[in-house]
C-alpha cells in the first residue's frame, strides 16, 4: 500500500456500479439460488400435477368449474403452478433486505453507498430483473407443459388472443410480488415478520375480504395487491372482474410503490 | 489541548457537540473532539461509554440528536467515494454470514469501481487467502476481524475508523494490527481506534481521547496521560512512615500519606525510595510499584462515568 495515493476527487460512482455490486450480492448467497430452484420446481411440478389431475378427473368435475377452465385456460394453468411457488419469491424478496439487517451487512452496504435512495433502488432493480426473467421463463415453461397436458380437454395456444400477454404477465406478477415483499422486508427489517406479513397480504387477506358482504367486499377484494396484480396473468377481463388486466397490475404497482416509498423514508430516518 | 485550524483536504475527523439519546439514556453527551492525521488517536472509555455510538455517528449510520460530525470537512453521506476516503471497522459484525469473504469484499469494491486485483491484495494483506472462498458465517472472531479490516482497507483510505480492532485477535494478530495502525499513521493517514483497554492504547496510540458516559474526560497525548497517571506510582509501608515520608519529600518525591503506615509516593523510583530508607535506617514492610497504574488511572478518571459496575465491590 502506498502512502501517497490521494483518492481521486472524482465523480460519484455511477448507478451501473451499484447494479453490478447488487448482482454480486444476490448471486453469491446460497439461499438465493435455492429459493429460485424451489420456485422453478414448485411451479413446473404443480402445473404438471394439477393439469394431469384436471384432465384425469375432467368427467367428474362440476360443469361450473369446467366452464372456468374453458373460459380462461391460460390463467388456470399459470395459477396452478403459481399458487404455491409464488411464496418462494416472497421469501426471497423479503430476505434480500432482511438478511442484510439480521447479519449487519446493511452497515457495510451503507458505508459503501451512504446515500440511501440509490442503495435501495439498485437492490430493487436487480432483484426485480432477476425475478422478472425467471418468472417469465418459468411461466412460459409451465404454460407449454400445462397446455400440452390440458390439450386433451381444452385447446389453448400461445397465439390465441391475450395468451402471450397473460403468460408474460405471470413473470410480471412475480417480479412485482418480489418487490412488494422486498418493500415489506425493508419496513419491518425482520425476516420472519416480513415473510409473515407478505403471506398475510397474499394468502390470508384475500379470502377474508371475500367474506365481507356485498359490493364493499368485492371492491376491497379487487383492490388487494396480489388479487389485482394477478389479473395481468388473465387473458381477458371476465364478468365479475372490476379491473382490466393492466389496471389490476397498475393497482399492484401503486401498492408496491407506496410501500417502497415508506421503506425509503424509514431507511433514511432510522439508525442502521 | 491543542486546537488549530483544519484546512480542507487534511482528512481531519471532527465531532462538534455530538449528542445521541437512546430512549432515556444519553449515549453521547455534547461531545466535541478533533482527530488529526499522521498519528494513531486512541478512543478510550469503559464499556458502554458511547465509543461505538460516536463512531457510528461519524460514519452516518446513526443520526445524532444534536451536533455535527464531519470527516475532511464533509458529512459522511456527502463523500463521493466513501471507501476511498474512510475505511471503517465496526464493532458489531457487518458481513452477510452466507457470503464468502471474497464476494463480500468484491460487492463492496464494485460499488466504487475498485478492481478485483485490489480485493486480492487486501485478502493477502490481512492473511485470509486460504479461507477467502469460505462462507463468512463460519469464521472465528479473529478471522471476522481480519475480514473487517480487509474491507476497511479496500479503498486505500486516508482515514481509518476502527472500533475495538484487537477484539478476538490472538497475540500475533494483536501485534500485527498494532504495527499496521502505526504504519498507516506514519504514512500520514488519520487513524482513530477505539478500545476499552488502557494498556492496549498505551502501546498503540500517540494521542488519546477518553470518554465516559458519553462525555469527554480527557483529550491529550498518550505521554501526558501516562505522566498524569503515574502519580502515586509507588506504595510504601513502613512503621516509620512519617519520618520516611519526610525524607522522601526532602528528595523531591511527592508523598501522600494514606494512614496506617502507608504512603503513596509519586515522582520517585522505588529503588531510590529503598536507598533513602536504608540511609535513614527506616524499616520497610512493603515497597511496591503500583501495578497497572495506567489501568487504575483510567479507572480513576472514568470512575464516575462507568455504566456497568459489578455489585458488591463497593
Amino acid at each position: 500500500m502506498t502512502a501517497t495515493t490521494v483518492p481521486a476527487p472524482g465523480h460519484r460512482p455511477g448507478f451501473g456500479r451499484l447494479l453490478v455490486a447488487e448482482w454480486t450480492k444476490i448471486r453469491s448467497v446460497r439461499s438465493t439460488v435455492w429459493s429460485l430452484i424451489i420456485l422453478v420446481l414448485l411451479n413446473v411440478g404443480f402445473t404438471t400435477l394439477f393439469m394431469s389431475f384436471t384432465v384425469a378427473l375432467w368427467d367428474k368435475t362440476d360443469a361450473s368449474d369446467r366452464a372456468q377452465w374453458i373460459a380462461d385456460p391460460t390463467s388456470a394453468i399459470l395459477g396452478s403452478g403459481m399458487s404455491l411457488s409464488q411464496l418462494a419469491i416472497c421469501v426471497l424478496g423479503a430476505m434480500v433486505i432482511t438478511s442484510e439487517h439480521s447479519t449487519g451487512m446493511i452497515r457495510a452496504s451503507l458505508l459503501a453507498v451512504p446515500r440511501r435512495t440509490p442503495m435501495l433502488a439498485a437492490k430493487c432493480v436487480v432483484f426485480a430483473l432477476v425475478a422478472l426473467v425467471l418468472g417469465v421463463v418459468v411461466s412460459f415453461v409451465s404454460f407449454f407443459i400445462g397446455s400440452a397436458i390440458l390439450h386433451a380437454k381444452v385447446a389453448v395456444a400461445i397465439g390465441d388472443p391475450g395468451v402471450a400477454r397473460a403468460v408474460t404477465g405471470g413473470g410480471l406478477y412475480l417480479a412485482m410480488l418480489g418487490l412488494f415483499a422486498l418493500a415489506i422486508g425493508a419496513i419491518v427489517r425482520h425476516t420472519v415478520a416480513a415473510i409473515t406479513g407478505v403471506i398475510g397480504f397474499v394468502l390470508v387477506l384475500s379470502p377474508l375480504a371475500q367474506l365481507l358482504p356485498g359490493s364493499i367486499g368485492d371492491h376491497i377484494h379487487a383492490y388487494l395487491p396480489a388479487e389485482a396484480g394477478w389479473l395481468i396473468a388473465k387473458t381477458h377481463q371476465v364478468k365479475g372482474d372490476l379491473l382490466t388486466p393492466w389496471q389490476g397490475y397498475g393497482v399492484f404497482a401503486i401498492w408496491t410503490a407506496l410501500l417502497l416509498a415508506v421503506a425509503l423514508v424509514l431507511l433514511k430516518r432510522r439508525d442502521a | 489541548m491543542t486546537i488549530w485550524a483544519t484546512p480542507r483536504g487534511t482528512f481531519v475527523i471532527e465531532a462538534r457537540n455530538l449528542t445521541k439519546r437512546y430512549g432515556e439514556t444519553l449515549a453521547v453527551n455534547d461531545l466535541s473532539f478533533t482527530v488529526e492525521p499522521g498519528r494513531v488517536t486512541g478512543f478510550l472509555g469503559p464499556n458502554g461509554a458511547g465509543k461505538s455510538t460516536t463512531m457510528r455517528l461519524l460514519l452516518g449510520l446513526d443520526h445524532p440528536h444534536g451536533g455535527d460530525a464531519t470527516i475532511d470537512g464533509k458529512h459522511y453521506q456527502d463523500l463521493t467515494r466513501p471507501l476511498e476516503v474512510v475505511g471503517a471497522l465496526l464493532e458489531a459484525r457487518a458481513v452477510h454470514t452466507g457470503r464468502s469473504a471474497y464476494h463480500h469484499l468484491l460487492c463492496l469494491a464494485q460499488t466504487q469501481g475498485i478492481g478485483k486485483r485490489r480485493v486480492g491484495e487486501v485478502i493477502d494483506l490481512v492473511g485470509l487467502p486460504s479461507v477467502a472462498g469460505k462462507r463468512a458465517g463460519g469464521f472465528s472472531l479473529g478471522m471476522g476481524q481480519r475480514l473487517g479490516i480487509a474491507a476497511a482497507l479496500l479503498g486505500n483510505p486516508r482515514v481509518l475508523i476502527l472500533d475495538e480492532p484487537v477484539n478476538g485477535l490472538d497475540p500475533m494478530g494483536i501485534v500485527w494490527i498494532r504495527t499496521l495502525m502505526k504504519r498507516l499513521a506514519s504514512e500520514g493517514r488519520t487513524v482513530f481506534v477505539s478500545s476499552h483497554l488502557m494498556n492496549e492504547m498505551a502501546v498503540t496510540a500517540d494521542h488519546l481521547i477518553v470518554i465516559g458516559r458519553g462525555k469527554l474526560v480527557a483529550d491529550c497525548s498518550t505521554e501526558e496521560f501516562i505522566e498524569r497517571a503515574s502519580d502515586q506510582a509507588v506504595l510504601v509501608r513502613s512503621p516509620d512512615a512519617e519520618r520516611l515520608g519526610e525524607a522522601i519529600a526532602l528528595e523531591g518525591g511527592k508523598v501522600t500519606p494514606d494512614g496506617d503506615g502507608v504512603l503513596g509516593v509519586a515522582g520517585m523510583e522505588p529503588a531510590r525510595i529503598g536507598e533513602l530508607a536504608s540511609a535513614g535506617r527506616f524499616v520497610l514492610h512493603e515497597l511496591a510499584p503500583k501495578r497497572s497504574s495506567l489501568e487504575e488511572a483510567f479507572m480513576e478518571l472514568t470512575r464516575d462515568s462507568v455504566e456497568y459496575r459489578a455489585g458488591g465491590a463497593a
